[in-house]
């Protein structure tokens, strides 16, 4: 890879070095199965009959027509269903005491609330019959006044709910000293106050979701396949919202193909699959069809915000203050309105400020569910400050970098105690900068910039800075009680070594492309001395691992791979005890190396943790007390949040004349802590800049007046494509985080985080000279053509 | 209506509805679910397969379009003892894929594009990609791979 110049994390074992993904053989042969793949005799196809209106009461649902239908085997309005929830669909983070949260169930009962809303479901022997038959399905509706735009919304004009009083579900604020943030306003030489609208996104996983309960026999479990990210937390959800025994219900999530954050929920779909298989005693499915994931499945983004920084002459930020408005659409699903906290603390970015205001209003409204999409908080956080960044340094006529460098928090100053209230555990932002800088030669890059401005070239070039810092690793189950999260943010592992001195490892992580196998199996490799190969990882089952939290929030390893290295220690805590007694020594008096235990000082007198494993099985000869078996389990609950960062470069040509954008050179450098894979972890800084990318560039879930989702299709929605986007060269530096033993940070997200302010700082930097400050997401030629000619009049572009 | 399909070089007569589609036929008829469907408006290029050699989206086409043709799906690639064809190696060795659901597209579309292309610059990867999504990767591992491919010469077609 020669455009990667990666400092490894030095390598004693595999840990450190670019091992190849264990996954890999079976997803490149089409040999891995996805829900959608799995052969289920007998089973019944659900399809969905969907509220067609944004907002409407729905009088009457007749059914009967379907159930005359080839090949139909029962069909249900919502009333029909009523009977069978032990509750309302679950909102596990209720962000206020007084939060409000209509109602909602699977079937809409007598209101639909978007476009999308199920009003009724037919069940076939086929998914074309049943879909089929959903046409025959008589639903009348009465069409009700829609609340579509979000600052509309807010101001209760129209109600997204006729049962609530105002469309605002809560306000959560965190001002910790409101005076201090009133005295750097006031005392402030210079301030900004900026407005961005973060777009709505469709996640896209190119799996769509799918789900197939199987009843078991012998009034046994329920076994509910589900393309989720989190199958321990969906039981759970499943249980209490169906009212079915927790214990009675297995969720396999078999191969997932992606998720970021749109199958970390508790759908509609999986609960219809589970009451409606209880209900005919038949395996029942359904298989999402991409235009219907559009709208069933949850959105992302979706905020308005305001940002205003205080700073002295030079560009010195004292005091950062934020507003947003957050469009939950039309229900809070499984943690709605928790997502802008998790950006409230970030919005000070990589910057050592005094005083800090976060307040953030969430609004009702008639379109899909928001939930928690790649980053979730983190990059809108991220985007507004760089972007506000970027007009702090057009203000006070400083280059970008330098105006970065003015304001970060220095690398001795960590831990570093934010004044929004977190600890940051490690951090060197401004060596990222500099290596970042380095790798685009920003020198290089003005130069150029200044050569086609000076010769009037018609394609203008743009650099674009994104420095970010982010907390993942979610989380420590304190801080989530503090911030009302119902539930906790540990992880699960077990460990154990068989009789052959093969290993299993059980996690509670839950992987969808993230390639847990691999890197689990490299910890356990360098632990316990065996080839990694040596080494099967037990995951995504709750029958097999039937403790876990699952993936999301850049946890997987910072939390679940430490579980597991706890879980190894234990393990070889056992061993030294039984190598000692077998020994004849003192447990002290053994080290062990690449899976041997040796007497200090007389090596040729050892055991292999192997040979203990069989000893430990045959159970012949153990020391006083001890359990036979080889095998220990820990679960990780973190004390902090990990925080990593680093700088990305955006370099774009924007062609003045027709204001098409070309991202033509990208460059990022990472911090995410130390480093069990270094190919896995370019990888996700690959994907997730384009997924940030695409925000800036191409993508909106784009509504009409009346609340009709227009983007429902990959025509509509403009997923980049490989000519879209160019390669991207990777630096990284290493700064350990002391949050946990492996001390690494995680980097599922961080892509995504930075590369969109990057990427529109870059282009408004292109114009700014024609005096172009802002350009609202997605930057659209049509958008860049019209900016420039409304900056700068008769210089072309349009007016 | 009866079609003969040729599938991974395995000759198979099957009645079917006329209305379904050769990405049906595959993963349904013929028990090939490697082959994915990602989209219903022929966007995604997760069902990319080869048609006599020429990838084609087998979402677009009818299994009665196919009657007397050769189809290869992704399970026809490797060796019939497992070993992995140069591009599924390539995929692997360079991290290609991650959640791996539009993988098998995308190999099929790189090996119609490297007969054609056997020397291909990364811009014409990337054009002749242009029409299979892959929301994991961000592209850059798979460009790598195909033009590693391409480098190697080592393509049997
Ligand atoms: S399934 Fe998307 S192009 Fe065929
Ligand atoms: S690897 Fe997941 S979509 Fe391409």
């Amino acid at each position: 890879m020669s455009a990667t110049m990666t400092e490894d994390t030095p390598a004693k074992g595999v840990v450190g070095t670019r091992m190849l993904r264990r996954e890999d053989p079976a997803l490149l042969s089409g040999e891995a199965r996805y829900v959608h793949d799995l052969v289920v005799p007998g089973a019944l196809h659900m399809a969905v009959v969907r509220s067609p209106y944004a907002h409407a009461r729905v009088t009457s649902v007749d059914v009967s027509g379907a159930l005359g239908m080839p090949g139909v085997a029962a069909a249900f309005s919502g009333a029909d269903l009523a009977g069978e929830w032990g509750s309302a669909m679950p909102c596990a983070w209720p962000v206020t005491a007084d939060m409000q949260s209509p109602p909602h169930f699977p079937v809409a009962l007598n209101e639909a609330c978007y476009v999308g809303d199920a009003v009724a479901v037919v069940l076939a022997g086929s998914q074309a019959e049943a879909q089929d038959a959903a046409g025959a399905v008589a639903v009348v509706y009465e069409e009700l006044p829609a609340a579509v735009d979000l600052e509309d919304a807010a101001s209760d004009r129209v109600l997204a709910h006729s049962d609530l009083s105002s469309n605002r579900a809560y306000t959560w604020e965190l001002t910790p000293d409101a005076d201090a943030v009133t005295r750097a306003f006031d005392a402030a030489a210079v301030t900004v106050k900026e407005r961005y609208v973060q777009q709505r996104l469709i996640p896209a996983a190119m799996e769509p979701r799918g789900v197939c309960v199987v009843p078991q026999p012998f009034g046994g479990e329920y076994l509910v396949y589900s393309a989720t990210q989190i199958p321990h937390i969906l039981r759970t959800m499943l249980g209490i919202t169906a009212g079915v025994p927790e214990e009675r219900i297995r969720v396999v999530a078999p191969s997932v193909g992606g998720g970021f954050g749109s199958k970390l929920d508790v759908y509609a779909e999986e609960l219809l699959c589970l009451v409606l298989s209880r209900r005919l005693r038949k395996p029942v499915r359904w298989s999402e069809e991409r235009s219907e994931a559009a709208q069933a499945t949850i959105h992302g983004r979706g905020q308005v915000q305001e940002i205003e920084l205080a700073a002295d002459t030079d560009g010195r930020v004292q005091a950062v203050r934020v507003r947003l408005l957050a469009d939950m659409g039309a229900y809070m699903q499984l943690v709605t309105p928790g997502v802008p906290l998790l950006g409230a603390f970030l919005y000070h970015g990589v910057y050592d400020v005094a005083a800090y205001s976060f307040t953030c209003t969430g609004v009702f409204t008639n379109k899909t569910p928001t939930d928690a999409y790649r980053g979730a908080g983190r990059p809108e956080a991220t985007y507004a400050i760089e972007r506000a960044m970027d007009a702090l340094a057009r203000k006070v006529g400083t280059d970008p970098a330098e105006v970065r460098r003015r304001n970060f928090i220095g690398a001795d100053k960590f831990p570093y105690a934010s004044a929004a209230g977190l600890l940051f555990d490690s951090g060197n932002y401004e060596g990222a900068l500099d290596a970042a800088l380095e790798l685009v030669d920003y020198e290089g890059l003005r130069e150029e910039q200044a050569r086609r401005r000076g010769q009037g070239a018609s394609k203008l070039l743009g650099v674009g800075l994104s420095s970010y810092v982010e907390m993942c690793g979610l989380a420590p189950s304190r801080v989530l009680a503090s911030l009302n999260y119902v539930a906790g943010g540990w992880e699960a592992a077990t460990v154990r070594m068989l009789p052959t001195g093969k290993v299993q490892v059980v996690t509670g992580a839950t992987p969808h492309g993230q390639g847990h196998v691999t890197s689990w199996s490299m910890i356990i490799a360098d632990k316990l001395g065996v080839s990694p190969e040596d080494v099967e990882v037990l995951h995504s089952d709750t029958a097999v691992s039937p403790l876990g939290l699952d993936t999301y929030g850049s946890r997987s390893l910072a939390v679940g791979g430490t579980a597991i290295a706890l879980a190894a220690d234990r393990l070889i805590d056992k061993a030294r005890l039984l190598a000692a007694h077998r020994l004849e020594v003192a447990p002290e008096d053994l080290e062990l190396s690449s899976g041997q235990f040796s007497v200090r000082g007389s090596p040729s007198s050892a055991m292999a943790l192997g040979a203990l494993a069989f000893e430990a099985f045959t159970a012949h000869d153990l020391p006083q007390g001890m359990e036979p078996n080889l095998e220990a389990s820990a679960t990780y609950d973190p004390t902090n949040f990990t925080f990593p960062f680093g700088t990305h470069v955006a370099v774009v040509e924007v062609d003045a004349e027709t204001g098409k954008v070309d991202l033509v050179r990208y460059s990022a450098v990472d911090d995410c802590g130390n480093q069990i894979n270094p190919l896995i972890v370019d990888g996700q800084v690959h994907g997730g800049i384009v997924q940030g990318v695409a925000q800036a560039l191409f993508e909106e879930a784009v509504y009409d007046d009346d609340g009709n989702l227009l983007t429902t299709t990959f025509t509509d929605y403009l997923v980049p494509a490989a000519s879209e986007v160019p390669s991207f060269s990777l630096g990284r530096t290493v700064t350990p985080s002391p949050s946990n033993p492996l001390g690494v940070k995680g980097i599922g997200e961080a892509g995504t985080i930075a590369s969109t302010p990057a990427v529109v700082n870059a282009v408004v930097d292109a114009l700014s000279h024609l005096g172009v400050v802002d350009i609202a997401m997605p930057v659209t030629p049509e958008r860049v053509w019209r900016s420039i000619g409304a900056a700068a009049p008769g210089t072309g572009g349009g007016r | 209506m009866q079609v003969t399909v040729t599938v991974n070089g395995t000759t198979g007569s099957h009645d079917v509805e006329t209305r379904m589609l050769l990405v049906h036929y595959l993963r349904e008829v013929r028990g090939l679910t490697g082959t994915n469907v990602g989209c219903d408006t022929t966007s995604c290029g997760a069902c990319t397969v080869l048609l006599n050699g020429e990838s084609v989206k087998s979402c677009t086409m009818l299994a009665a379009q196919a009657d007397g043709e050769e189809i290869t799906t992704i399970e026809g690639m490797a060796a019939p003892d497992g070993t992995l064809h140069p591009i599924q190696e390539a995929f692997r060795e360079h991290h290609g894929l991650q959640c791996g659901f539009c993988t098998p597209g995308m190999v099929m579309a790189i090996a119609s594009f490297l007969k054609e292309h056997p020397d291909p610059t990364e811009a014409e990867v990337r054009e002749g990609l242009e029409g299979n999504l892959c929301r994991c990767t961000g592209y850059h591992n798979i460009v790598q791979a195909a033009l590693a491919v391409a480098r190697a010469g080592e393509l049997v077609s």
